[in-house]
């Protein structure tokens, strides 16, 4: 026990510049645990944001559909089979059916996907009650995104122009009944939502959809010909990836903060160990071993991080809770990113396993740095410690 | 008895005069334009002006067509696309692009993608160019374009996988032309617009030789398409019509 003691005393002892390494060494814990949680809270927001509005509980795609080659779309239509037909009648599911359609607001061309849904489905976000509307004009819902880029309002008239299931052109004006707000991109940008039924009949496809989205909480997912079951680990696959990017990309910044703290502790120990000679020669002569001293040296810097973590919480623990009460605004711009979830701010979110993993990583790593210099002890005499000698 | 014959004879050349002025049926006045326009080959040098909104583009280019089948397109200008060819066997269309040195096939879907950003598609210019297989023809009504009096024929399709559900074509009275055509939707939205600005007589037919094509529910001046030459029944070596000429 006198080790820890002595270790702490000398630490202390030290002053100022113990205190240095150590508010140094607290911002790394503090800036490791706010752009974690920030990444974490950013993959969380996105997955609930985009499992509400898009994914629900998992899809079935009809086997041709590939929601990155929008030129395979003429193709990825078919039935609906009867087991997912009982699902989407008993609300339990949603039928969309895409299709590459043409928007011409003030004689401009916009290619844009034309997805058909019930207007009274309940399995995704989307106000689409707006749609259930009667009329000669086919009722649209766009996001604000897309009336963004095309100029479109609540109320606008705009020709629409597709190819049915034979490849032959047709047209409608459409008229825009809602605008939605959403953080969810891939269900705005150069997208227009019609009634499903409408969209059957204006198509030639009666009856069919390209992919059907299961209520969140669907346990069972039958096997159906012609038709892929996507699970959700399949589906956020995407978010998970972007997460894991934007960590390894933080993570070069708070290496570089960690960099420096250690190269300040590495560069104490160094300092210390050269001018404590005669110290340790007279442990020495008291009969302390060399490897008591080097735990001793050791115990010394490693407790730069307790300290620092003790630091860290005083001004941390109020700064990240405010974080993650009010979030990071994101501005305008950060609308045209793509990503899910990014709405008006990104709220962080802090972990125990990832406030315990930082406290253990910054702790082993000190120590290692701590423990490296100490490693010339191992060869010093007493006799000459005691003269002011290295050996 | 002498008066009764005389007016039978009156009445009987009477109808003999009407029935040889009587107007010709839809499907003969297509007969005719299909007959004007078509032949076994030819070779034409064509200038496309695609006005945008940023400005206009010229692309000049090169045809060596067989009848209806086959066809060979060189792009002679701008030096962007210069090199540039496109090979064109019954439903099958291949492009050859230098920059890349690669023979791309052009198929399915994206047969629907605009010629060189024009209001062409690539089906536009695939489509058989006689009316006749895809469209049953009525005259609707008479009228004059371009000061030339004119046919207007209704066209609706027969075939159910067709670009255009309907078209409405105006047709030269005389010349057996098309000057004006306007094709639709299958609401009877009008989709696409095609005017013939110029018409010139070529070995014996009549030829449009300035046209203009226009997305109608787009702004702007549309695809202006002048033939600088055309020969008809040319001389086209069997060999152009495969995919190694590309190269």
């Amino acid at each position: 026990m006198i080790i820890p003691r002595l270790a702490l005393r000398n630490l202390l002892g030290a002053g100022l510049r113990t205190w240095l390494n150590v508010i140094v060494l607290s911002f790394s814990f503090v800036l490791i645990i706010w752009l974690q949680g920030l990444y974490k809270g950013m993959g969380d927001q996105a997955r609930v944001a985009q499992t509400d509005a898009e994914f629900g509980g998992g899809q079935y795609w009809q086997e041709n559909y590939d929601p990155f080659d929008p030129l395979a779309l003429q193709d990825a239509h078919s039935s609906v089979p009867e087991s997912l037909q009982t699902l989407i009648e008993n609300k339990q599911a949603a039928a969309i059916l895409i299709s590459q359609a043409t928007i011409y607001p003030e004689g401009r061309l916009h290619t844009i996907l034309m997805k058909g849904i019930d207007p009274a489905q309940s399995v995704v976000t989307l106000p689409t009650q707006f749609l259930d509307q009667e009329g000669e004009e086919l009722p649209a819902l766009i996001g604000t995104r897309m009336a963004r880029n095309t100029g479109l309002k609540v109320g606008d008239t705009v020709t629409v122009r597709w190819r049915d299931s034979q490849g032959t052109f047709d047209a409608r004006d459409a008229k825009i009944v809602q605008i939605m707000k959403t953080s969810v991109p891939s269900v705005d940008l150069a997208q227009m939502w019609v009634p499903l039924d409408k969209m059957q009949s204006l198509t030639r496809m009666k009856n069919e959809a390209s992919l059907v989205i299961l209520a969140q909480g669907t346990e069972e997912f039958p096997q159906v010909s012609g038709w892929i079951h996507k699970d959700m680990k399949f589906l956020l696959k995407d978010i998970d990836y972007l997460v894991k990017t934007k960590s390894v990309g933080g993570s070069i910044i708070y290496t570089i903060l960690l960099c420096l703290a250690m190269l300040a502790i590495f560069n104490t120990q160094v300092l210390s160990i050269f001018r404590r000679r005669k110290e340790m020669g007279t442990l020495m002569a008291m009969g302390m071993t060399r490897s008591k001293i080097i735990q001793l040296f050791t115990l010394e810097g490693a407790m730069h991080s307790v300290l620092a973590a003790l630091v860290a919480a005083i001004y941390g623990i109020p700064l990240l809770a405010w974080s993650a009460k009010t979030g990071w605004a994101m501005p305008e711009a950060a609308d045209d990113y793509g990503i899910a979830g990014i709405g008006e701010a990104l709220i962080p979110v802090y972990g125990t396993g990832l406030v315990v993993g930082t406290v253990v990583l910054v702790l082993l790593v000190t120590t290692i740095v701590s423990f490296l210099p100490t490693r010339k002890i191992a060869k010093l005499k007493p006799t000459d410690a005691l003269r002011g000698k290295m050996t | 008895m002498k008066k009764t014959i005389s007016v039978f004879s009156l009445l009987v050349l009477m109808t003999a005069t009407a029935m040889t002025q009587a107007p010709p049926s839809g499907e003969d006045i297509l007969k005719r334009v299909d007959a004007n326009i078509g032949s076994d080959n030819k070779i034409a040098t064509a200038e496309m002006i695609i006005h945008g909104r940023r400005g206009s583009r010229s692309i000049k280019s090169k045809s060596w067509i067989y009848g209806i089948e086959k066809s060979y397109t060189e792009y002679l200008a701008p030096a962007r696309e210069a090199g540039t060819k496109m090979l064109k066997l019954e439903e099958q269309l291949w492009t050859y692009i230098p920059s890349t040195d690669r023979t791309i096939k052009i198929s399915g879907h994206m047969l629907r993608q605009s010629v060189m950003g024009s209001d062409l598609s690539y089906e536009d210019m695939m489509e058989d160019p006689e009316l006749l297989n895809l469209y049953n023809a009525n005259i609707i009504e008479e009228s004059t374009f371009l000061e030339r009096p004119c046919w207007i024929l209704e066209l609706t399709a027969k075939v159910e996988d067709i670009s255009y559900h309907s078209r409405k074509i105006w047709v030269d009275k005389e010349r057996y032309v098309s000057l004006k055509e306007e094709r639709f939707a299958r609401s009877g939205k009008l989709l696409k617009v095609f005017e013939v600005k110029e018409v010139r007589s070529i070995q014996n037919r009549w030829v449009p030789v300035h046209m203009v094509f226009k997305d109608a529910l787009k702004s702007g001046k549309g695809t202006e398409y002048f033939i600088e030459s055309i020969e008809f029944n040319a001389d086209i070596p069997e060999a152009l019509f495969t995919k190694a000429s590309l190269r």
